[in-house]
């Protein structure tokens, strides 16, 4: 995997990355991914010299490098281990397991073993919840983890035995794919929607796009063919087409299955809509989890440029010429965001950008950009091979369409459900095999939480919007742990720009644990309400206006497991006030009366 | 037979009494108390409605029952958590006065840092040319804590008046309407910083 015979020196290690990248300051994520993959992590001298030979600096490049989770500034151990800390990879037993790894290797959860050879710790969502729990090692998902496969795995790394030996079967992904509608039982002859939309020309693409009132399916459910026409109309001789295919909302993995069997969907569609707005280049924005997929799309990308369908003159058109390159990320799941994207393929950190401008007139460099959700693009070939029509006539008025639902959770069979819109979540759990449930998470950790009285409701854009995600708790599972979760994600996840978003996220996090150690009072509760409210309305971009959701909603849904979480008491200190004195103790040699604290009750009684 | 001693009793409560007021400042700069200040000649109209309790304009040295108690300041060692208890345990009223109140402000700076490893560097550090170094261990000398806490972090906190420090007329308007029991509200002018 990148286990590497003899270490080049930071100053070659950068030489050689950015000679790779053409000496491109907009390739930085791409050339940090380079150097740290053969050095194992980013030493100091790599960033300096990255700086000089690009010209930038420094504080950029490190900016940028400590933006990402998946970039190391400080060294790692040569086995990098991250477990999934999804609330579902969590009910699966991750906790346990990782707990159990780090006694085996004897290594601190977050820090790099005493021997260097490995480092353990967590990361976001994976996208792996169908077939969890699971983590990274090196980049590489290992579902399906059991103790004996721990103990397989700890056995490996104590034998020294290069990621690239371990067992083919512990990397094993499945597409798991439930129900099948309309696209995943779509087999695209590549090139054949391409060549439908050459007929009609561009404007017959954009009108059948238009007819079939096809809407973005990462969530918002902007639709499609009038952002295409924005670009289209937007003044400047270049254009982009970006497939955001940064999958980072929690639960969800439809985006992995696409990517895995219907890239030729994918990339089709990217291909379609460079046609339409006159594009010439096209990226694939793949989140870092997903890595492992890149020889995969490569191999696609090849093949469909030997086939005429990608490079110049696609189709023997005089004036359309088309690539796409593929943009690795790096760990952060702001970049969802579009215009954070764009930041991101600019070689910046993933800072969300004001709108407007929309990126339709003013995105990558500046320049006309259609970001568009990997589903979406899939989707526009199933218009073209077929009709505007008949696309339309599924769903409902306003939702047309399938939805590809990722589910996972407390139900017998997870995975890709595809149905048309307005399908009813009651169907859902049925199909999936999901009984006994308190609650569903629809839409992610910045979605919607459905309580059973909420089950008659459909999945649409006009009553329960989705990216996909879709996450069942049993009646067993505390939805007070669920929410601590999300708020915990959120918190990680801030992009650190807006301060209401950056201190609120923390702060609401350490009032939830505050209650998790039952030392909330009556007070907290109303602080994490009003902390809530800032964040929901002073907050740069969604992320921060929606980190508050999973609290809000799980308080009024399911007040009781917050209520009986409160202490009696007026107020108490979240930390042990006289644990707070005992480092001074120890430097002063004191151990006086003044020296300690008594408790506040006692003093007040 | 007991309507005429509640009667005497609601009698002697409608005595009009002035509100009293205590402040401090823990681990702050006074800067929010020189604000105070600021309110310029005001301060005879503010001493016509209110009697002082502890605060440094008073020098009293503790606190009796009050019904608003400003707190400068985070908590930064164990005497402020004393003084922040008796404020708690005797205003009516608490409010968080100023930036290091609230978020623990420049003082918290050295939270990332080991309380063991920055006595050190201020009381032992040969460059510095002090005689006998060493780090102080009076008994008289309040112990640090390992982190300096917003004070919202130790005692509930029923307001919080940001700024550092908050202007003058932010302070006046705040407290007038405390003493005159009406609720607080701050016009966007007074809590705008940049």
């Amino acid at each position: 995997m990148h286990e590497k015979e003899r270490a080049p020196t930071p100053e070659q290690a950068a030489r050689h990355a950015i000679t790779r990248y053409h000496h491109d300051p907009s390739c930085l994520v791409q050339i940090l991914h380079d150097v740290q993959d053969a050095l194992g992590w980013l030493p100091p001298p790599a960033l300096t010299a990255i700086a000089e030979t690009l010209g930038i600096s420094r504080a950029h490049v490190e900016g940028v490098a400590g933006f990402y989770s998946f970039f190391h500034l400080e060294p790692v151990g040569q086995y990098r281990i991250f477990f999934s800390d999804n609330i579902t990879d969590r009910m699966l037993g991750a906790p346990k397991l990782m707990a159990m790894m780090c006694r085996i290797l004897n290594v601190e959860p977050g820090h790099r073993s005493a021997d260097g050879a490995v480092t353990v710790g967590t990361t976001s969502c994976t996208g792996m919840c169908d077939q969890g729990p699971a983590l990274l090692v090196n980049g590489f998902p290992v579902t399906r983890l059991t103790q004996e496969r721990i103990r397989e795995i700890c056995n490996l790394i104590a034998a020294r035995a290069p990621v690239k030996e371990w067992p083919k079967e512990f990397f094993l992904v499945e597409n798991n794919i439930q129900r099948s509608d309309q696209l995943l039982k779509f087999r695209l002859d590549p090139g054949s929607a391409l060549k439908a939309a050459v007929a009609k020309g561009r404007d017959g693409l954009l009108a059948e796009i238009h007819q079939s009132n096809l809407r973005g399916r990462g969530g918002a459910g902007f639709t499609t063919a009038t952002k295409w026409e924005a670009a289209k109309k937007a003044p400047g001789p270049e254009r982009f087409v970006v497939c955001n295919a940064d999958e980072g909302e929690p639960g969800t993995f439809k985006d992995r299955v696409l990517l895995t069997s219907y890239a030729d969907h994918v990339i089709e569609g990217m291909t379609l809509c460079a046609y339409a707005i006159g594009a010439q280049r096209g990226f694939i924005y793949l989140r870092y989890e997903y890595r492992y997929l890149v020889p995969h799309l490569e191999a696609v990308l090849r093949q469909r440029r030997t086939l005429g369908l990608l490079g110049k003159n696609i189709l023997r058109q005089a004036d359309f010429d088309f690539d796409v390159e593929i943009r690795l990320g790096a760990g952060a799941y702001v970049c969802g965001e579009e215009t954070a994207l764009i930041e991101s393929l600019e070689g910046k950190r993933g800072t969300p950008r004001i709108r407007p401008p929309f990126p339709v007139t003013c995105g990558y460099m500046g320049k006309p950009t259609v970001v568009n959700n990997v589903e979406t693009l899939a989707k526009t070939c199933l218009v073209l091979a077929e009709s505007a029509d008949e696309f339309a006539a599924t769903g409902t008025p306003q939702s047309s369409g399938t939805k590809l639902l990722s589910i996972s959770g407390d139900c017998a069979r997870p995975g890709i459900y595809e149905y048309p819109f307005g399908i009813g979540i009651a169907q859902i759990l049925e199909d999936c095999g999901a009984s006994n449930v308190q609650a569903v998470q629809v839409g992610g950790a910045s979605g919607t939480c459905l309580a059973p009285y909420e089950f008659h409701r459909r999945i649409a854009f006009e009553n329960v919007s989705t990216a996909g995600s879709f996450m069942i708790f049993g009646i067993n599972r505390d939805m007070f742990e669920v929410a601590r979760n999300f708020v915990h994600f959120f918190a990680h996840e801030s992009c650190g720009f807006c301060t209401p978003c950056r201190v609120g996220t923390s702060l609401l996090k350490n009032l939830m644990d505050k209650m998790h150690n039952n030392k909330g009072a009556n007070y907290d509760l109303s602080e994490i309400e009003r902390l809530t409210d800032i964040l929901k309305t002073s907050s740069h971009c969604g992320l921060g206006l929606s980190a508050g959701n999973p609290v809000i909603t799980t308080m009024s849904k399911f007040t009781d497991v917050y209520v009986k979480r409160l202490q009696p008491f007026e107020f108490e200190p979240e930390f042990d006030l006289d644990k707070a004195l005992a480092r001074a103790r120890q430097i002063t040699h004191r151990d006086d009366t003044e020296a300690h604290f008594q408790d506040e009750r006692e003093i007040l009684s | 037979m007991s309507t005429e001693i509640s009667h005497h009793k609601t009698l002697s409560e409608s005595i009009p009494r002035k509100p009293r007021i205590a402040t401090t400042s823990l681990c702050g700069c006074f800067g929010c108390h020189m604000s105070l200040l600021d309110i310029d000649e005001r301060i005879l109209q503010l001493a016509e409605i209110v009697d002082f309790d502890r605060s440094p304009i008073t020098d009293i040295k503790h606190c009796g029952p009050c019904d608003v108690g400003l707190i400068e300041g985070g908590v930064c060692n164990a005497e402020n958590v004393h003084v922040l208890r008796e404020f708690r345990a005797n205003c009516k009223t608490l409010v968080a006065l100023g930036a290091c109140a609230i978020n623990g402000g420049l003082p918290a700076a050295r939270n990332t840092i080991d309380v063991g490893e920055c006595l050190a560097e201020a009381y032992c550090t040969p460059a510095i040319a002090i005689e006998n170094p060493g780090i102080p261990n009076d008994r008289e000398l309040p112990l640090l804590l390992d982190k300096v806490r917003p004070v919202n972090e130790i005692v509930r906190i029923d307001y919080f008046l940001p700024g550092c420090p908050p202007s003058g007329d932010a302070i006046w308007q705040f407290v007038s309407a405390l003493v005159t029991r009406r609720i607080p509200r701050l016009s966007y002018a007074l809590i705008k910083y940049d």
